[in-house]
Order: C-alpha cells, then structure tokens, then sequence
C-alpha cells in the first residue's frame, strides 16, 4: 500500500467539512473567519496533491495555490477591518447583533 | 514508500485533530492555537509532497502573517474571558448533519477521482514558478497584485482611526 492521491483527497475533505462545521456553529465573527481558512486550506491541499500526481496539471497546480494562499491573507485582513468596526460600532462581535442589513 | 505513508498518517491525524479542536473550543484564543497547529501541519503535507516553495509561503504567510491577524482581531474584539458567546444544540445538530453530508459526498467522489490514472512527478520550484507568473500566468498574477493593493487600501481605509472630527473642531 502506497501513498495515493486519494488519501489527501479524503483529508482535504475532512478540514473542508471540519471549516463548514466551523462557519456555521460559531457566533463569534473571528470563528467564522477561522473557518473560512480552515476551507481555503482545504482546498489548497486538493491542488498540491493533484500537482503532484496529474500530469499536465503540474504548473497550474503550484501557481493556483500561490493565488490561494495570497487571497486568504487579502480576505483575512478586509475581514478583519470589517469586524473590528462592527465591534467599534456594536461593542460585540455576535454575528447574530448584525441584523440590521436585511434584503 | 512505507515512510511517506507512515508520516502522512502522523500529520493527518495532527491536521484532523487540530481542526476539530478549532470547531469546538469556546474561546477564540483556544481556536486560534488550534488553527496554528493545523496551518503548521498542512505546510508539513505540501514538504512531505515535495512542494518546499509552497510549504515555505505557507509557514510565512499564513503562520506568520494571517495568523497574527486573527490573533490580535480575537484579542481586540473580544469583552471578557467570561462573555464566551454559545451555540445552540440544535444548531450545533443541524450543522454537524449538513458538514456530515458534504463529507460523504466528497469522499465518494475521491474514492472515484482516485481510480484516475495518476504519475507522480516533481512540482515546480521557484524558478519554473516565477517564469510562468511573467509568461503563461501573467493575467492572474497582475489582477492579484492590483487586488493586493485594493485590499491595502479599503483595510486601511475601514480600520481607520474614528472621531477624527472632533480632533478637527479643537484644532484652532
């Protein structure tokens, strides 16, 4: 039995699951956030395991994963900048108290 | 062979159990050491796949970087080491049975995905990197580095310091 790409492809969708789980029961806006990582890191794993083992996917592979992590760090400090003026305007950072915005 | 399997099993298991401990800790500083523990793993899992290059940006952007962030975001934010905000049961059933889902569907589509033929070959370092971002990828690295910058600019712009008039009206 070898390392395949299967076994990654199963752990890449656990944290995938673990990130939703994550997203959905947390309150906490900072928690979300650390799901949305938790997902991003997911999916980074699917791309540097299908680099390593598809051929024809080896530079795709790599550059894509490079995007994804700059992107998690763009969306991490917006996200960031967002909540902490919600906490300057609220003085919580309960997702449930932003329910002021309805469409 | 039997060595890779034998690590990939140790940092699995380091990377599933951290990740767990971010979903159910009540406080955010608690997830956040947990979130480490898993970013640390995954950049273990892109050496142990041979993507040095990427494992190294995941260590310094995300473990040195990102993770910073949130930890100074959890600790500005948060009203007290009593004032921890709970999930309700039945929210805490409802979520776990979607996660559930999308986890079996994803595992029978890996289980299908892996019956593809695969080759295991090297993944570029840098250099072959760096030459595609200025030959082939030349579009996504410009709008990454324009967004970039939008990003500099609107959290910079939304953190900003408040109440600056008042500051403006005792100016003489």
């Amino acid at each position: 039995m070898t390392l395949e790409l299967t076994h990654f492809l199963i752990l890449s969708a656990f944290l995938f699951a673990c990130g939703l789980l994550c997203i959905a029961t947390k309150r906490n806006a900072v928690g979300i956030l650390m799901g949305v990582e938790l997902v991003l890191n997911a999916a980074n794993i699917n791309f540097v395991a299908f680099t390593r083992y598809l051929p024809g996917f080896r530079l795709d592979g790599s550059v894509f994963a490079v995007l994804v992590i700059v992107l998690a760090a763009a969306e991490a400090a917006v996200a960031l900048a967002i909540i902490l003026n919600f906490y300057n305007n609220r003085g919580t950072v309960d997702v449930d108290k932003a329910n002021e915005l309805k469409g | 062979m039997i060595l890779d399997l034998i690590l990939f099993t140790i940092l699995a298991t380091l990377i599933a159990a951290s990740a767990i401990g971010v979903v159910v800790s009540a406080t955010i500083v608690r997830s956040a050491v947990f979130l480490l523990f898993t970013l640390i793993g995954v950049a273990l899992l892109y050496f142990l796949l041979g993507a040095e290059f990427l494992g190294a940006t995941q260590l310094i952007v995300y473990v040195g970087g990102t993770m910073v962030l949130v930890v100074f975001g959890g600790m500005l934010t948060s009203a007290g080491p009593t004032n921890v905000l709970r999930t309700k049961t039945a929210e805490w059933v409802l979520a776990g049975s979607v996660a559930a889902v999308v986890f079996a569907m994803l595992v029978r589509v890996s289980l299908r995905l892996g019956e593809v033929p695969t080759a295991v070959g090297e993944i570029p370092g840098p250099g072959p990197l760096g030459v595609a971002f200025l030959t082939t990828h030349l579009l996504p690295f410009e709008i990454v580095s324009v967004h970039l910058l939008v990003v500099l600019i609107g959290a910079a712009y939304l953190a900003r310091a408040k109440h600056r008039p008042r500051n403006e009206d005792a100016r003489p």
